[in-house]
């Protein structure tokens, strides 16, 4: 039986790359997983909380892969890590995270009154997340490796991203620190800054529907909503040996949006 | 093709299975929402776990228009027909 392949290649074979942030199959991480088999690789994906829906989700990848559980605020989930991946890999070439999550008092325009608690929920699971999750999975590692989160453009203000967009700002720096800290070990850590896509998260953002029309008028290369599969090639991308000198990098795959003034 | 019938309690057992909703209270008139309390979470799982069972797909775009048990039905007949 033939394959389907993707059009750059099976740039990623041989490699073993974790997949954390699955949920629906609108995920940047359902199909980052997806595209990294077809690319070659051996896939481990993680969820969280509704762990029947991920499951169901996983089974329709091109290939079988492990599902573990992983919430990131968790610390028995974090240590256990690398433990549980390991029950399935000898090892990680590459890390994605596409983890992101704010109460709902921390979006949608209530940013003068959102409490402390509610704010450090959200640099919790979508900042400093990152950095646990690379310490985590560093003992695969031991000879260097490829980590890619998932970041949305934190330079600008967006209507009602309110403290998102603050700890989106965290996680960019928490990228260059990685890259900082991690560069001795040969793991390199970047980002895909990525367009708006309708997923789960993005549907819980109120005032989402703003950005409809918005940036596909913007966008030199045009945009799509609907469809998380340019990002995700990015991710795949930078897990690749393709970017054997770049770390603490942020790739925008936002068709150009970022560049333009208006 | 399977009979509205057949479809309805199809539905029910996945309805009854990821949210625990007793399936008899699963009819047609039943809204998602506002009778059976099913949150948007749940909803996407209940229309993955209909895609598989009846072998259909339902866009996203269309899962906000299915309010009832009955629009679900309905929208599940024709995909399959
Ligand atoms: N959708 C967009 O428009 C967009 C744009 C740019 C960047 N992003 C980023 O992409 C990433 C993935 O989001 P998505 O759009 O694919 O939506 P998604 O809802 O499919 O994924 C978000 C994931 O975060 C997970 N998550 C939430 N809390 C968690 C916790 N405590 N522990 C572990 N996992 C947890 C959810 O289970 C889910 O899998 C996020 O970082 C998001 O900010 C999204």
């Amino acid at each position: 039986m033939s394959e389907p392949t993707v059009p750059g290649g099976r740039i990623l074979e041989g490699k073993r790359i974790l997949v954390t942030g699955v949920l629906t199959d609108s995920s940047f991480a359902f199909h980052t997983a997806r595209l990294a088999q077809l690319a070659g690789a051996t896939v481990v994906v993680t969820g969280f909380g509704r762990m029947s829906l991920v499951e169901r989700i996983a089974k329709r990848l091109p290939h079988e892969a492990p599902v573990l559980e992983l919430d990131v605020q968790d610390d028995t989930h974090l240590d256990s890590l690398a433990e549980r991946v390991g029950e399935h890999v000898d090892g990680l070439d590459g890390v994605v995270h596409s983890i992101a999550f704010a109460p709902t008092t921390a979006l949608g325009g209530a940013f003068l009154d959102t409490t402390f608690d509610d704010v450090s929920t959200a640099m919790q699971v979508s900042a400093y997340s990152l950095k646990s999750l690379t310490t985590a999975t560093l003992p695969l590692m031991p000879s260097g490796g490829s980590v890619v989160g998932m970041d949305f453009d934190a330079q600008v203000a967006w209507p009602g991203y309110d403290w998102m967009g603050v700890a989106k700002a965290g996680l960019e720096a928490t990228t260059r620190y990685l890259a900082k800290y991690l560069g001795e070990r040969h793991v390199r850590v970047n980002l895909v800054s990525a367009g708006p896509v309708k997923t789960m998260a993005a549907r819980s953002i109120p005032g989402f529907d703003q950005f409809e029309g918005v940036w596909d008028e913007r966008a030199p290369l045009g945009w799509d909503l609907g469809d998380p599969e340019p990002a995700a090639r990015g991710v795949v991308a930078l897990l690749s040996d393709w970017f054997p000198k770049t770390t603490g990098e942020i790739v925008h795959v936002d068709g150009g949006v970022h560049a333009m003034g208006a | 093709m399977a009979s509205t019938e057949e479809i309805r309690t199809g539905l029910a057992e996945i309805v009854n299975e990821i949210t625990g909703v007793p399936a008899d209270d699963v009819q047609l008139d039943k809204s998602f929402t506002d009778d059976l309390d099913i949150d948007s979470l749940s909803m996407v799982e209940v229309v993955v776990a209909a895609e598989e069972k009846f072998g259909v797909k339902i866009p996203d775009e269309e899962v906000k228009n299915l309010a009832t048990v009955g629009d679900a039905v309905s929208y599940i007949e024709k995909a399959g027909s």
